[in-house]
């Protein structure tokens, strides 16, 4: 996926425009907190919850290589195979030689966002393949031609009327006109129900790694992750290797945190757990089974200062809670992931240079971090990325020099305190009977959207307050 | 050792506590630090106004430029430290002493920061949960309120319940609750003028929940946010009143709200 991360101004300026879908964002924005914050009360304790899944990263990714071995050699001796590989064309070559050594035509594909990450869908096509995404979000978007606007519900920026508009043009409905949304849904299921039966191939993602048993965890709402996993022959499971955790009972805490904090739901209609080809006496299932796990610089972010980063369960309450994801939708941050987690990892996966707008997308309200399941300081993280932004020079210089005059003024209160104590009368005066200025000189990023309240008059606290010492008048 | 204390009378006591004025304050509305004393002076405080201070040096800090940030800091430690209190008008000014100092530094520094960190106090807690305001000697407010929760002292301090307890214990006013009032209104610091149309947007959806309520004020604990609503609001021709609530709290909104002018 091409990244455009870089000009978020102008396209977070272009979504502010568009009415209807920032109207639905905003229903969006109240529906899915109310929903997660009355499945976390429901549950009980569940910051308790949260700091135990903390610890157990911490204690995982203190003992990486030792759970990863462990996988991989639980998962091999169950009969998959496991590729480790670096980056995103890796990844990508890995799963189309698959696909060519089966002779492989049709690929069916459950949601992955690393196989956004690295761009898949993409190779495959021009390699000939039939690729079809079954998630019926990612279905859509794929029929449209766009790219998911967020990691759970890639395609909550489209309406109703849009996407049955989209099956008008794109199915044979014959004099069928999809009317209600069970009527969509349907359609969607027995065009889906065809190509499943139909793949050579089923490509997946996972949502935890269990080390003691080399098994992967997957939840879905709609099942299409177990028909991709289980009808074709071939199945390939596209992950990152920070999905490891010790225990099954670990992958069990993690859906618990994972699902309420996504939807709200107390669970997920499915939770599958895939731990090797069809055996002997197994009716059915994949005749092969791959694991792919990506690192695409992961490893570096591991050894970083945002090395918290790696918790992040994608469960996608940053993005629900972040008033500028809200406001402008997923599409405006240029690349696979969005909101808060995706302003930290869109810079350390590309680089910052590429993406050093998305961490000033940020008023650090810190109502990413009040919700994130992972307990992810995501507000100190996007902080750190823009004293980065700073020391690589990547700051509008403007920006930087004017901060820096300022942090220096302040240390020199006298200076500081007869230069404001002057141009706050004058301003005072300036804007008295008004009360707001409409244009200020070097203001203009303040004034273009907004009225200058002027000061209250009399000058400073600071001058006003010195003034009545030396009169040695009552104070206040 | 053993020799009575000759004032052990501890209620008696006045605490010592130095105010800090925040440069918004001090540069845009300095009735905000007039209140804060007359309050309190009214809960029996001691008021010193530190002649050194400026500004805390959140703006360089939150944009990313720590380094610059540091000095500032330290500044402010050593000009704050002696008193027994420290009472910030402002939740993300006390947010930034209470929480963002302590990490800026190690060792003896370090130390410092927590030292001042442990006595520094947002105003509308420290009337809740330090000293007490007498009962009111002000008229009740006739007007409805509303309340903006700024983010930083809503999540960083805590502070929700104790703006509107004293509200309605000293002005006599029930506030009426904004609708998504966990939300922030995109001031933001440095990011309403670094993505200005994003942050209007925010303000709207917050004006708009403001006048849904039907209040008249708009009240909160930092000016930041009040300034840049009320100069949305002025932008869009809204009549609401912005104020501080140390304004209302010290029962005197005399002079015209935020951004009004005096004809």
């Amino acid at each position: 996926m091409k990244l455009a991360s870089n000009e978020f101004l102008q396209a977070a300026s272009a979504a502010l425009q568009e009415q209807d879908k920032a109207q639905r964002r905003t229903i969006i924005g109240q529906f899915l907190p109310l929903a997660r914050d009355a499945a976390a009360s429901a549950y009980g304790d569940f910051d308790g919850l949260r700091a135990h899944m903390k610890r157990v990263r911490r204690h995982t990714t203190a003992h990486l290589s030792h759970y990863l071995e462990q996988f991989e050699e639980a998962a091999v001796q169950h009969g998959n195979q496991v590729h480790f590989v670096a980056n995103a064309e890796q990844l990508n070559s890995k799963v189309l030689s698959i696909c060519q050594a089966h002779s492989a035509r049709r690929v069916a594909k459950g949601k992955s966002m690393v196989t956004e990450e690295t761009g898949l869908n993409e190779l495959l096509l021009k390699a000939g393949l039939d690729v079809l995404e079954t998630d019926l979000g990612e279905y859509i978007i794929q029929q449209a031609g766009e790219t998911p606007s967020h990691i759970v519900g890639p395609a909550l920026h489209k309406s109703l009327a849009e996407i049955r508009q989209l099956f008008l043009d794109k199915h044979k409905l014959g004099d069928r006109d999809l009317d209600t949304v069970s009527e969509v849904v349907e359609e969607a299921r027995s065009v889906l129900r065809e190509k499943f039966l139909a793949a050579d191939v089923g490509i997946i993602g996972a949502n935890a790694l269990i080390a003691e048993h080399g098994t992967s965890m997957l939840v879905t709402n709609e099942g299409n992750g177990d028909l991709c996993a289980n009808l074709p022959p071939v199945l390939i499971v596209c992950t990152t290797f920070e999905r490891i955790l010790p225990r099954a009972e670990d992958a069990m805490a993690l859906q618990r945190l994972l699902v309420r904090s996504a939807t709200g739901q107390p669970q997920t209609c499915y939770t599958s757990f895939y731990t090797g080809p069809r055996r002997e006496d197994d009716v059915d299932g994949p005749l092969e089974t791959h694991i792919i796990l990506l690192d695409n610089k992961r490893s570096d972010i591991l050894a970083s200062d945002y090395s918290e980063m790696l918790d992040c369960i994608r469960c996608g309450a940053c993005l629900n809670h972040c008033p500028i994801y809200i406001g402008v939708g997923g599409h405006a941050y240029g690349w696979v992931y969005p909101g808060p987690m995706g302003s930290v990892l869109t810079p350390l996966l590309n680089s910052l240079e590429q993406a050093h707008q998305l961490p000033n997308a940020c008023t650090s309200c810190g109502r990413c971090a009040e919700v994130c399941p992972a307990n992810i300081p995501l507000p100190d993280l996007l902080r750190d990325l823009r004293q980065d932004e700073s020391v690589q020079q990547l700051k509008p210089a403007r920006w930087r020099n004017g901060l820096r005059l300022h942090a220096w003024l302040l240390r020199h209160p006298a200076l500081y305190q007869s230069l404001t104590g002057w141009a706050m009368s004058v301003l005072g005066l300036l804007g008295k009977r008004r009360g707001t200025f409409r244009r200020l000189p070097f203001a203009g990023s303040w004034t273009g959207q907004r009225d200058f309240p002027a000061p209250e008059g009399g000058g400073t606290f600071m001058r006003q307050y010195a003034a009545r010492r030396r009169r040695g008048g009552k104070r206040g | 050792m053993d020799k009575p204390h000759p004032k052990r009378k501890r209620s008696r006591q006045r605490r010592d506590v130095a105010l800090m004025v925040t440069c918004l304050a001090d540069l845009m509305r300095p009735s905000v630090g007039f209140s804060a004393i007359r309050l309190l002076e009214r809960a029996g405080c001691r008021v010193t106004v530190p002649e050194q201070q400026t500004c805390c040096g959140q703006p360089a800090y939150n944009s990313g430029e720590v380094d610059a940030a540091v000095p500032v800091a330290r500044a402010v430690i050593e000009a704050f430290e002696p008193f027994d209190y420290v009472v910030v008008p402002s939740g993300s000014c006390a947010g930034m002493l209470n929480h963002h100092y302590p990490a800026l530094f190690e060792g003896e520094w370090h130390e410092r920061a927590l030292a001042l960190s442990a006595k520094t106090w947002e105003l509308t807690r420290f009337l809740t949960e330090v000293a007490r305001l007498p009962a009111p000697r002000h008229k009740p407010l006739e007007s409805a309120v509303t309340y903006h929760d700024s983010c930083a002292g809503l999540r960083e301090l805590g502070v929700h319940q104790q703006p509107r307890q004293l509200l309605q214990e000293q002005c006599g006013v029930q506030v009426s609750e904004l609708s998504q009032n966990q939300v922030c209104c995109g001031f933001g610091g440095t990011f309403c003028a670094r993505m200005p149309d994003i942050s209007a947007k925010m303000a709207d959806d917050k004006l708009d929940n403001a006048l849904a309520t039907g209040a008249a004020v708009v009240a909160g604990g930092d000016l930041g946010c009040l300034l840049h609503l009320a100069g949305r609001a002025r932008r869009r021709g809204l009549a609401l009143e912005f104020r501080h609530v140390a304004e209302l709290l010290a029962g005197d909104p005399r002079g015209p709200g935020i951004g009004e002018g005096r004809e």
